[in-house]
């Protein structure tokens, strides 16, 4: 019973993770192989999930981690800097949706999400993964604050100082 | 709930209070929504993308990882055979120098030897010739008689 609930977990929730990560690292491959580590770790510890938090906030959780685990190791082994596959600024950025209906619209908005890619690069990790959670996996605050383990304020400060960056690199006021 | 909804709602309801929600940029607005849709087609695009990742990046990270190793015991054994060859042609010069400057003490040694024997030897034959023998003249004598 619990292998299917298990089962049912990763069907459901796989590609939401895997899309926080891809965001986060901008890394295909390394966002795949993050997933698979969540998943293989989710299931190692699925007895002791008591469900006080949804399956989704507590496996964001789990990203959240390996993704810090991520960063934490390549800066403690700097000739792991030569193996960032993460795709530039540009790449992340042609991926825009197709409603825009003239060209000019096209390359505005291509301009305009190319220039938030580069605010959230800019972020502060904590900042950066707050925002995503937000406005990319429209998480409401309570979630955030479980999944990243600080409080609903602090997510707030976050999340204003990471609007602020955008806008100041959108040309808006900060 | 998205974010658009999200917002709407809590502004219609006037609970847009924190500067959190306050995304009432026009720009913002708009542009928000472009880059979470850009990032879902992104990923959408990826996640169904065939990849060997299990097969391909494990090994890489292997390989890289015995390179890195293999690299790193040649510099350490490198290091240290240079360190113990250099003490050891050290060691060899020091005792060849050595050796040297024995030889030579003991050359020196002889020489000075040789030379006192040979000192001794010609103040042997001198003395030998100058002074006569205590019984030379009594064995003149003995031959002058019998010559008579």
């Amino acid at each position: 019973m619990a292998a299917q609930e298990f089962s049912a977990v990763v069907t459901t929730h796989r590609a939401q993770i895997f899309r926080f990560l891809l965001a986060s690292t901008r890394d295909a491959d390394l966002a795949e192989t993050l997933t698979q580590e969540c998943f293989l770790k989710a299931h190692r510890h699925w007895g002791s999930f008591r469900g006080e938090s949804s399956a989704m906030t507590w496996l964001m959780r789990i990203a959240i981690n390996l993704q810090k685990d991520h960063w934490r190791n390549r800066r403690m082994q700097f000739w792991r800097k030569t193996q960032n596959n993460a795709v530039d600024l540009d790449e992340a950025s042609e991926w825009l949706p197709s409603g825009e209906s003239s060209a000019e619209q096209r390359v505005l908005a291509h301009e305009r999400v190319g220039q938030v890619w580069k605010a959230v690069e800019d972020l502060s990790e904590r900042q950066r993964t707050v925002f995503l959670l937000r406005f990319v996996e429209e998480m409401d605050l309570r979630e955030i604050a479980r999944a990243t383990a600080l409080n609903e304020g602090t997510v707030k400060a976050h999340l204003s100082r990471a609007l602020a960056r955008v806008r100041a690199e959108l040309g808006g006021k900060r | 709930m998205s974010y658009e909804e999200d917002f709407a709602g809590r502004q219609a309801g006037g609970e847009v209070r924190d500067s959190v929600l306050e995304v009432q940029d026009p720009v913002l607005r708009e542009v928000l929504p472009s880059f979470r849709q850009s990032v879902h087609a992104w990923s959408e695009a990826e996640y169904g993308r065939p990849r060997a990742l299990p097969a391909t990046a494990p090994s890489h990270r292997a390989w890289r990882l015995a390179a890195a190793w293999t690299l790193g015991c040649l510099l350490v054994a490198g290091v240290g055979s240079e360190g113990v060859y250099e003490r050891h042609h050290r060691q060899e010069v020091a005792r060849i120098a050595a050796a040297r400057q024995a030889e030579q003490q003991r050359l020196l040694a002889e020489e000075q030897a040789r030379e006192v024997d040979e000192l001794l030897a010609k103040v042997d034959s001198d003395i030998s010739r100058e002074v006569p023998s205590a019984m030379e003249p009594l064995t003149q004598l003995m031959a002058e008689g019998e010559t008579r």
